[in-house]
């Protein structure tokens, strides 16, 4: 910032205005709001027009082309099964990886080429994935269209950079002198990691890996692009069983044209998918916090 | 961060240099994802290409896969990116700057620490679910309030969700640059009796410059793939549009690249035709097009770490 001393300030330096701040102060705020407030009046409209959709027999029974029998039962056990299997993929994956970037790996280019890479492949679209997942497991491996399987592994590679970064940043909190302490026991680097690094972090580490799911289930476009049912009858009952998914069928429902798909039975989808979320996002924030207690 | 190993115990070496190489197998892992990807979308956009020329694909106005006469010009769906890419960042740019500004100079500490996650909640929505608000409420509301005549689909209540998504990557990105930005400076511009709004305006935002700009390529490359709310809510109608004119860029519908991919992904085209194979030469371009802004941001991004860390 050049000093224009003694001549005419520039950029209104030297002229207080309170006015201007005030003002400026106000817009910030509301800028802040702006998308808060939009989201709510959102929400607020689907849960007003989920009542008297959302109830036990949406919840339990099969989609049907009848609004008043429509049901979301599949697509809900789907998505639950589709994100246990993504859990026991990204788990060991995402810990494994962030384990030899942050305690093994040395500073060298192979590291730093690596990190740039995972944080590269955050950014690729889900889209994208989607056509991995076709040329990959149902292409290449042969695993099938559609099923548990793919859908699963697909996503799985989807979300697996953030589990990795997270993992990454829970490890990095790990007080060094608690490695030192364990190598002054004697341990080995296997055994500090095992013992005393992979304990301390694991509560990080869960909270990371359970936002990373909350991901996962809202996601939509790599299930269609392994050509996913949008609507599946009976439940998942193998890993290559065909499966749908909440998102799918959400979408699915969406492009009907009566009014009581429109601003009823979607409107119960949305609430469904949005509360099962929520769970997942609570149960990382109870641990975050019960970590956070400790110590 | 590694230490050296101490031990000479053989059994307990070997079985460390064994970890060391599994831990190190799952790193790598994430570099086969790329070159799998790079692959997939290769050998199947290489087949597109033995059928349909790159120039034409490249240069052609119309985009009809499998209506007749058949044609495979990816411009119109640039264009439809373009469009949705141009109405989000409308909306995220400046109110993610502004956003990031409040939360770096004005807020208090208390305030910060419950509108930061709430901002985050914007970003962890599922697409669908704003696909469906765009198209069942925001839409609907668009044509109550303005003397407009707007398209059951269109890009316009679609740029506006994406960009309410893409709010916080703006916000938090910008956010910390801001907040690397050493007191120091701040100190100076008030002593010489600068309000809030200048030191704001005239030295934190300068000082952060590369990390807003950072944070505007990643949001807008987040723009330009996202596909479900584009899906749902901005139709399905490849065409070509005429930067002039606004309002025939947002009131009607149009179809980005993403959503030409889904609608080919929910076709029922099997078999190698082109139809098919032109599924993975629209993924090609949409991934060159977001690797490189994200390479962008990331270079830019690490730029100014370098200045203030």
């Amino acid at each position: 910032m050049a000093a224009d001393t003694g001549e005419t300030p520039a950029d209104g330096f030297g002229r207080v205005s309170r006015t201007k701040d005030v003002v400026f102060r106000l817009l910030a705020l509301a800028a802040t709001l702006i998308g808060i407030v939009s989201l709510a009046a959102l929400l607020l409209n689907v849960a007003v027009d989920a009542v008297g959709w959302l109830d036990w027999q949406f919840l339990t029974n099969p989609p049907h082309p009848n609004p008043y029998e429509a049901g979301f039962l599949p697509a809900l056990v789907g998505s639950i099964a589709i994100m246990l299997m993504i859990a026991l993929v990204t788990f060991p994956l995402g810990v494994g990886a962030a384990v030899y970037l942050e305690e093994y790996a040395n500073d060298g280019y192979l590291t730093r080429f690596i990190q740039l890479n995972i944080a590269n492949l955050a950014g690729v679209p889900s889209v994208v994935y989607g056509l991995l997942g076709l040329g990959l497991f149902v292409g290449l491996f042969n695993i099938g269209y559609g099923n548990v399987l793919a859908a699963a592994f697909t996503i799985a590679l989807l979300i697996l950079p953030i589990v990795i970064i997270s993992a990454q940043e829970a490890i990095r909190a790990v007080p060094d002198s608690q490695r030192q302490a364990s190598y002054g026991m004697g341990a080995t680097k296997w055994q500090t990691i095992r013992n005393v690094v992979l304990p301390r972090a694991m509560p990080g580490i869960m909270t990371g890996t359970i936002l990373a799911l909350g991901r996962a289930i809202g996601e939509t476009a790599p299930l269609i692009m392994i050509a996913a049912p949008t609507t599946v009858f009976g439940l998942p009952n193998s890993f290559f069983s065909k499966v749908s998914a909440m998102p799918l069928q959400i979408y699915n429902w969406a492009s009907y044209p009566q009014t009581e798909f429109q601003y009823g039975v979607v409107a119960a989808g949305v609430v469904t998918l949005l509360v099962v979320l929520l769970t997942i996002n609570s149960i990382a924030i109870v641990i975050r916090n019960r970590y956070q207690q400790r110590t | 961060m590694s230490q050296p190993d101490f031990s000479h115990d053989g059994i307990r070496t070997a079985r460390g240099t064994a970890f060391r190489y599994l831990f190190m197998l799952c790193a790598l892992l994430s570099i086969l994802t790329t070159v799998a990807i790079i692959l997939t979308l290769l050998v199947d956009a290489v087949d597109f290409f033995a059928q349909v020329s790159l120039v034409d694909f490249l240069t052609g106005t119309r985009w009809s896969p499998t209506n007749e006469p058949i044609a495979f010009g990816v411009l119109p769906l640039i264009s439809g990116t373009l469009v949705i890419t141009i109405g989000s960042a409308m909306v995220a740019l400046p109110i993610g700057l502004l956003t990031a500004i409040y939360l770096s100079e004005y807020a208090s500490d208390r305030r910060r620490a419950y509108l930061k996650p709430a901002l985050e909640v914007l970003a962890g929505v599922p697409t669908v679910v704003y696909g469906y608000f765009a198209l069942v409420y925001v839409t609907p509301a668009i044509d109550a309030i303005l003397p407009v005549d707007l398209s059951t689909f269109n890009a316009l209540s679609a740029s506006i969700m994406v960009g309410i998504m893409i709010i916080p990557m703006v916000s938090s990105i910008s956010e910390d640059a801001m907040s690397a930005v050493p007191d120091s400076l701040r100190q100076a511009s008030y002593g010489l009796g600068a309000t809030k709004f200048t030191v704001s305006t005239s030295v934190v935002v300068p000082a952060a410059l590369s990390g807003i700009f950072s944070s505007f390529i990643l949001a807008l490359s987040r723009a330009i793939g996202e596909t479900m709310i584009v899906a749902i809510a901005a139709g399905q109608t490849p065409r070509m549009i005429d930067l002039t004119d606004p309002a025939g860029m947002f009131l009607d519908s149009i179809q980005p690249m993403t959503s030409a991919m889904v609608q080919i992904g929910t076709g029922d085209i099997v078999g190698q035709g082109p139809a098919y194979k032109s599924l993975f030469a629209v993924g090609l371009t949409l991934f060159v097009i977001t690797f490189v802004m994200n390479l962008i941001s990331e270079l830019v991004a690490s730029r100014y770490r370098e200045v203030y860390r």
